[in-house]
């Protein structure tokens, strides 16, 4: 799996290994993340650049959700991986759960100059996407609805409408609907969220299952507005469908970097863990894919140009439109309790 | 003998009596014995929902595959060979395309700008495109059609078996053409009809592509219960339960059939 990776993601990285296996036994880590143009985005950009720049070798494999198997890895006491990226919930509640190294951020310098929310004592932002409200232009070629307050306003916006079929994201934007601030969500109350939610349900033509079908259903027109991921609405228009997004009360959401227990390879992981969030790296990497970098001091180093930062979800002027998702609230009870509710919400 | 069909019967140990058991053993073992997996589905109302949805559209699909499945076997059984094997070569075509391909087949026909309410508009039958998917009619359409081939099949192996003469005789008697169908062959073919309704019903209650892409979100059969437990619990316990109950509806049905028909006659072995 990991030699088939490697091959299909770059023949460089392939050739590094024939050349110098004997060279790099010692140091070398295997690192996951979700595949596809998002993974080869990162080769590009981070991986290839950090391993050459230590001197070691890195090997990838992918997976779409890593959690079972971060689960069954470190339960059966022999981790093969050593770094993953994975949606930030999953670091901290493995890291609850003795599945994740806690990090010495003394060693991590690039981290330790994040902000404090961007990180965690088991994880580090990597990249940022957002939930947003995405709509047609040709339903609202102008006065489009700019906040969740207008997605609920089925008077002043008439048209057929989707959100996730899960409460993460969903809950705040009701909230947000609801007049709460984008900086006062959390705790989140969610009784009042599911209320306010209940009220927009049967206008609901849509709940969307996965990033794809969010897409089809704006590039089809089949929904006149919907909750999407600022990325997958931005390749639809691109692909030339009369669809835009606002940043505004969008809900900044991350994936972060984290260490199994007992990882093989902890000290060059660690050492991987730095370079990775280096500013130069993570500022390298919007230019290949519509996400933002995890590390904002990106923004200051004149790698992303202006006009390519106003388009990312993380750049401080967007990211200061928007709510940035606590994890550390949705991976604790409260926040498992509303997932739970989800189900019967969704079935009343 | 034994050594003969061994190998057949380590395939189904291996393969069905092994992860079966212990899907069933998850459901109630975790971190010691638990019944709390088994609780949850006989408490929450979310599960008696799912349960009672998935039973009322596998019954629709049912009864609708029957309407328009029954025709066709009879057709094909009263034309001249060359002909019903081009009608039952039509039935099975679709079998050759993925189930995932006529999901999004039938989305393409039945979204709002989809083939069947523009075409609608162009005539002026309808003003607001109608609500043709993303919901329970959607589900129920697709199903059927991906498992009418299940109904058409078994319909058409008991038809061939009525003796032709039984029709005659009944015409010489007198009886009109439709008389002697209701009371001659209608009762001969109710085999089939059953065995047809078994097959088609309970591979409907395990359906998972067609709700899950055309439901909309809201339309959540049990199926989709069984993967969404996985998600939320973070244990295949929760999911296995799920299933196992699945599972056990599905015996019961098969118990209850074959109080009424030989278990060899449903899966189409006479």
């Amino acid at each position: 799996m990991i030699m088939k990776r490697t091959i299909g993601l770059g023949c460089a990285l392939l050739g590094a290994i024939g050349l110098t296996t004997a060279a790099d036994a010692a140091e070398q880590i295997t690192f996951v993340s979700q595949g596809g143009a998002y993974q080869q985005a990162q080769t590009v950009a981070i991986l290839d650049p950090s391993a050459k720049k230590l001197g070691i070798t890195i090997n990838q494999d992918s997976i779409p959700d890593a959690w079972p198997a971060i689960k069954t890895q470190v339960g059966s006491g022999k981790p093969i991986w050593d770094v993953v990226d994975t949606p930030t919930g999953y670091c901290l509640r493995g890291g609850e759960q003795g599945l994740i190294e806690k990090l010495d951020f003394s060693k991590i310098p690039n981290a330790a100059a994040m902000p404090e929310a961007y990180r965690s004592p088991y994880s580090v932002s990597y990249e940022f996407y957002s939930s947003v409200l995405a709509y047609s232009q040709k339903t609202f070629p102008k006065d489009a609805p700019n906040s969740w307050a207008d997605f609920w306003d089925v008077k002043k916006f008439p048209g057929r409408r989707a959100l996730r079929n899960h409460p993460i994201a969903t809950l705040e934007a009701a909230l947000m609907a609801d007049g709460v601030a984008p900086d006062k969500l959390y705790p989140l109350d969610v009784d009042r969220a599911f209320k306010k939610l209940e009220e927009i349900k049967p206008h609901i033509t849509v709940w969307w299952t996965s990033g794809a079908q969010s897409a089809q259903l704006l590039n089809d027109g089949e929904i006149d507005m919907e909750m999407a991921w600022n990325g997958r609405v931005s390749a639809v228009a691109k692909e030339g469908a009369k669809v835009a997004f606002t940043y505004n009360q969008g809900i900044l959401q991350s994936t972060s970097l984290c260490i199994l227990k007992g990882a093989p390879n902890l000290e060059t992981a660690v050492k991987f863990l730095n370079e990775a969030v280096d500013p130069v790296h993570q500022a390298n990497l919007p230019l290949h894919i519509d996400y933002g970098p995890g590390n904002p001091k990106a923004f200051e180093t004149g790698v992303i140009k202006p006009e390519r930062a106003a388009q990312l979800p993380s750049e401080p002027a967007n990211a200061a439109k928007q709510a940035l998702m606590s994890y550390a609230w949705w991976s604790s009870p409260a926040g498992e309790a509303a997932e739970k509710r989800w189900a019967s919400f969704m079935q009343k | 003998m034994l050594a003969l069909v061994s190998p057949a019967l380590l395939v189904i140990l291996a393969l069905i009596v092994l992860p079966v058991g212990w899907l069933a053993w998850q459901s109630v073992y975790h971190d010691g014995f638990t019944l709390e997996n088994y609780r949850r589905v006989f408490t929450e109302d979310v599960y008696w929902r799912s349960f009672a949805l998935t039973f009322e559209i596998s019954l629709a699909v049912t009864g609708i595959a029957l309407l328009l499945g029954y025709p066709v076997a009879y057709l094909a059984n009263s034309v001249p060979k060359g002909w019903s094997i081009l009608i039952l070569s039509l039935v099975v075509l679709p079998f050759w395309t993925s189930v995932l391909v006529r999901a999004y087949a039938w989305l393409a026909l039945l979204q709002r700008t989809g083939v069947i309410n523009q075409f609608l508009r162009y005539l002026d039958v309808i003003s607001e495109p109608l609500a043709l998917v993303h919901n329970t009619f959607g589900t129920v359409v697709a199903t059927v059609h991906i498992l009418l081939p299940f109904m058409v099949l078994p319909l058409y192996a008991t038809m061939q078996k009525i003796p032709g003469d039984l029709m005659q005789a009944g015409a010489s008697l007198g009886a009109s053409p439709s008389l002697t169908f209701f009371r001659v062959f209608l009762p001969l073919s109710l085999p089939g009809v059953l065995a047809g309704c078994t097959m088609v019903f309970v591979l409907c209650l395990g359906f998972y592509i067609t709700p899950e892409l055309l439901g909309g979100g809201r339309t959540v059969m049990v199926s989709m219960l069984v993967s969404r437990n996985v998600e939320l619990y973070n244990q295949f316990g929760a999911a296995s339960a799920v299933a196992v109950v699945l599972l056990l509806s599905v015996l019961l049905i098969f118990f209850a059939v074959s109080r009424f028909i030989s278990l060899d006659r449903v899966l189409g072995q006479k």
